[in-house]
């Protein structure tokens, strides 16, 4: 599995993992909206362009998580794809910009568990071991 | 998962308050108000968390965790920090969550438990099809943006202004449902965007609507004096402030993140980001952060206008009031007595209950003589109280109290153990009629999954914080 939930007394952690940092971002996002709804029921009929920045690495994994979840809410999506144009370091600013896609959100199609709130910082590491880039951080529900 | 919490690290102060001891950067001692068993089963987390909070610059006496306290992000939730703007004082996401204003109404009737039982089946559908619950739901208000500003700044008296309840539901909801202060310049474009069709909606995860009735009097004076007769039914809405308030949280944990940066100040975990009360970056978030409150006050007014034409149309003369209404993520601007004086605290309740005493003038007058209503919901399967809130809480909580039954376990544990259609028949058989929007949502509430609610209430009346006056037995239970 490249991504994963993990366990928090009262909210959610989510992981993803991937060969690049670009890709265990675009897993931990596959890992939260996995905490709302069934990804395997969304087609991928729309896609909605995101961009963010940070001061660094970390914050710049839930900076892209909540820009997720805004713009899910705003256009009421449901989104199961993902990707992570390169990240870049501009003079000591993360910036991403990427793709989600999905199509608009259906309660009884996509299996709608429950809403994340927000992604927190609260747990939250981005970091490299034995090759492979791993993103966490606990969301609340 | 994470370790028992070592009681040995604790002083004891009383069977129902254990101090940690200041030391380190820590600028005030630690407190928790629980027995000693709720205390050896908390996360060690929390104790660590408690600590944390207790290094925060301008902290006032303690860094508080009421006895449902358990693991949160930044502070604890049942987390409690009065902080000092006049001593480098800080406002933090951390100490409100991403669901400001998230807390109970209840609701009290003229119906008896025996009036509604026959119907509950009835009057539970009709609540399920009226009240937006779960994922993406929406409400039938869509404002238009300078309608949005102005409940922002007016809160429940802008929705009662618009036919959705009366003067005497503001009485009876705390800060009246309009908070002053409230700045909608400071919310962002994209937490405005996201409000959009939201007022009048349950949401998900731990919100619940439910039907209940007083199945046990402690208390007959105050009883009488809050109007609750036993088995009258009363109705219980918890939700919050939608995406409006977490959209709040969310654009502030990073305005925040770079003031604590800008400002210098040392925090030992990273969701405690904070800024001086007296910041711009601070201003800016407590005044939006009262638009989230606001809001949420919004919310459950609208909810429970939609509660009241729904129990009209099945029992026809009914009568329905709100009873309080209460919020238990905030932070608010109270006066509280620090070394014989009083003083403007801004007071952090992450997962508390205000449970001001006697004579407070936040509290309706009806009321003033006998302490603030404190509503604590437990779980779909076992009781929800209502207390009061005491003289003795005053001096050594800030007001306040716990603020439900707190989880025992995690989520995907509860997954693992329940299944929510078996759950839902369990229930079923004890007279509990639950509806869900979720199954799986419905299996990570499984009433196991929390604390012993009574152990939980008993603590909180034991140390004094609150007394009980009222217990309340689910009949049926919405979950969004």
């Amino acid at each position: 599995m490249d991504f994963e939930q993990f366990e928090h007394e009262a909210d959610v952690g989510i992981r993803g993992y991937g060969k690049t940092l670009e890709e265990a971002f675009e897993n931990g996002a596959k890992a939260m909206f996995s905490v709302m709804i069934n990804l395997g029921k969304v087609e991928l009929k729309k896609k909605i362009k995101i961009e963010c920045d940070a001061s660094n690495l970390e914050e710049l994994f839930v900076e892209w998580l909540n820009a997720l979840l805004a713009q899910a809410s705003i256009e009421n999506m449901a989104f199961s794809d993902f990707k992570v144009e390169k990240i870049k370091n501009i003079n000591s600013i993360c910036k991403l910009i990427g793709v989600a896609r999905g199509e608009e959100l259906n309660t009884e199609k996509h299996q709608a568990r429950i809403e994340v709130k927000a992604a927190t910082y609260s747990q939250l590491k981005v970091e490299k071991e034995k090759g492979r880039y791993m993103a966490q951080t606990i969301v609340d529900v | 998962m994470c370790d028992a919490m070592d009681i040995v690290t604790l002083k004891k102060v009383s069977e129902f308050e254990w101090e940690i001891p200041k030391a380190g950067d820590m600028l005030v001692p630690g407190r928790i108000f629980a027995d000693v068993k709720l205390v050896r089963d908390m996360d060690e987390k929390v104790r660590e968390q408690v600590t944390n909070v207790a290094c925060l610059p301008g902290i006032v006496k303690a860094s508080l965790a009421m006895s449902d306290a358990h693991w949160g992000y930044g502070f604890p939730i049942g987390g409690v920090a009065a902080m000092d703007p006049d001593n480098d004082g800080v406002v933090s996401v951390g100490g409100v969550g991403f669901d400001s204003g998230c807390g109970v109404r209840t609701l009290i009737t003229n119906l008896t438990a025996k009036d509604v039982r026959p119907k509950i089946k009835e009057i539970a559908e009709l609540l399920f099809k009226t009240v937006p619950a779960g994922l993406g739901s929406k409400g039938e208000i869509i404002l238009s943006r300078s309608e949005a500003d102005e409940l922002f700044r007016a809160g429940a008296r802008w929705v009662v202004e618009h036919g959705y309840g009366t003067e005497e539901d503001l009485k009876h909801t705390e800060d009246g449902g309009s908070l002053e202060g409230a700045e909608p310049s400071n919310v962002s474009e994209t937490a405005k965007k996201r409000e959009q069709g939201q007022v009048g909606t349950l949401g998900s995860g731990n919100h619940y609507l439910e039907i209940q009735y007083v199945d046990q009097i402690f208390d007959e004076e105050a009883a009488k004096r809050f109007g609750l007769k036993k088995d009258s039914v009363l109705i219980s809405i918890h939700c919050g402030s939608r995406a409006l308030g977490h959209q709040v949280g969310t654009d502030y944990l990073k305005v925040l993140a770079e003031a604590s940066r800008k400002y210098g100040i040392q925090i030992r975990d990273r969701e405690l980001v904070c800024a001086p009360i007296n910041s711009p970056e601070g201003q800016k978030y407590a005044s939006a952060n009262l638009c989230a409150l606001n809001y949420s006050y919004a919310n459950r007014q609208v909810i429970a206008h939609l509660v009241k034409e729904s129990f009209e149309k099945i029992f026809r003369g009914s009568e329905i009031k709100t009873f309080w209404d209460l919020t238990h993520n905030s932070a608010r601007w109270e006066s509280h007595d620090v070394e014989g004086k009083m003083k403007k605290l801004l007071v952090h309740r992450k997962g508390s209950t205000r449970a001001f005493g006697t004579g407070r003038e936040e509290v309706p007058v009806e009321f003033r003589d006998i302490g603030q209503p404190v509503i604590i919901g437990g779980t779909m399967g076992t009781y929800s109280f209502i207390l009061k809130g005491t003289d003795f809480g005053m001096k050594a909580a800030f007001g306040s109290a716990c603020h439900g039954a707190g989880r025992s376990m995690s989520r995907t544990e509860a997954k693992k153990k329940w299944w929510g259609k078996e759950l839902m028949q369990q229930l079923e058989k004890q007279g509990i009629h639950v509806m869900c929007h979720s199954w799986s949502g419905l299996a990570e509430e499984a009433p196991g999954a929390y604390k012993d609610v009574l152990e939980i209430i008993d603590a909180v009346h034991n140390a004094g914080l609150a007394k009980k006056v009222i217990r309340m037995r689910p009949m049926a239970c919405i979950k969004g």
